[in-house]
């Protein structure tokens, strides 16, 4: 199988309506005909990237590449970057704002689950210039 | 069980109802997004209070069997559009939270 490219728009600013490009990767993964679980972690790591953009970065873009035995997904913003990845990384610590939290976001786990689910993460940040997360999920 | 199955047993809402047969294969309560993704399995019926439609893009992502709203939450517009766009199982109670989730623990364990 040769490795197949995919790209999405991450918008900034509606998290009401957050997790279109997540939606349109899993439909992708489907169609593939990928093991369940492989679809699901995939899913859940880009969802929290995505919201994680929306947040904090006014959106992105994701890139997704499916390869034979692993699924790369990097998602790339141009926000404030990440001043502590340590401290970002800890469950439970979140700089999120009211609105998100009051509609269940923000609870420190974004990241967490990124790496929980992922089988490599690697963040790339500058203060100032954003952040790039990649992670790799092993089919 | 199934998803049908639980409603009737517990005489639930059923406000979405696309995938009937989808089985139940466990349970899990919570309202933070991010720890329902981090803790709920695939095949779980989630209670949740949380009521609007990132709730849906959440159970699409974890592939819970149904969302169960308790305390007589009813869900938002936009969540009852996407749940039946998106065919998700959408399901409601007026009882508590704690009630429920051991209602539904209950219904499973005797179909064991």
């Amino acid at each position: 199988m040769e490795t197949i490219k995919l790209n999405y728009p991450v918008e900034g600013g509606d998290l009401i309506g957050a997790g279109e490009a997540s939606s349109k990767m899993k439909m992708a993964l489907k169609k593939l005909d990928l093991p369940p679980e492989t679809i699901r972690r995939a899913s859940i790591c880009m969802y929290e990237g995505e919201i994680n953009m929306v947040i904090h970065a006014n959106g992105g873009r994701a890139e997704v590449e499916i390869a034979m035995d692993h699924i790369i997904i990097r998602m790339i913003d141009t926000g404030p970057g990440i001043p502590d990845v340590a401290q970002a990384m800890e469950e439970g610590f979140s700089t999120a704002g009211e609105i998100a939290r009051d509609l269940g976001f923000g609870a420190g786990m974004g990241l967490p689950n990124m790496r929980r689910y992922s089988d490599e993460m690697d963040i790339q940040t500058t203060v100032g210039m954003g952040t790039t997360v990649t992670m790799k999920i092993n089919i | 069980m199934t998803v049908k199955e639980l409603s009737a047993a517990l005489s639930l809402t059923e406000f979405s109802l696309p995938a009937p047969e989808a089985e139940v294969t466990g349970g899990y309560a919570g309202d933070l997004l991010s720890w329902v993704m981090g803790r709920a399995r695939a095949g779980d019926c989630w209670i949740t209070i949380m009521s609007n439609q990132n709730v849906a893009a959440v159970a699409v992502m974890a592939d819970v069997a149904c969302i169960l709203l308790s305390e007589g939450v009813k869900p938002d517009e936009a969540l009852l559009t996407k749940a039946r766009q998106q065919g998700i199982n959408l399901l409601g109670s007026g009882k508590g939270t704690f009630e429920l989730a051991h209602d539904v623990g209950e219904k499973m364990k005797r179909q064991e």
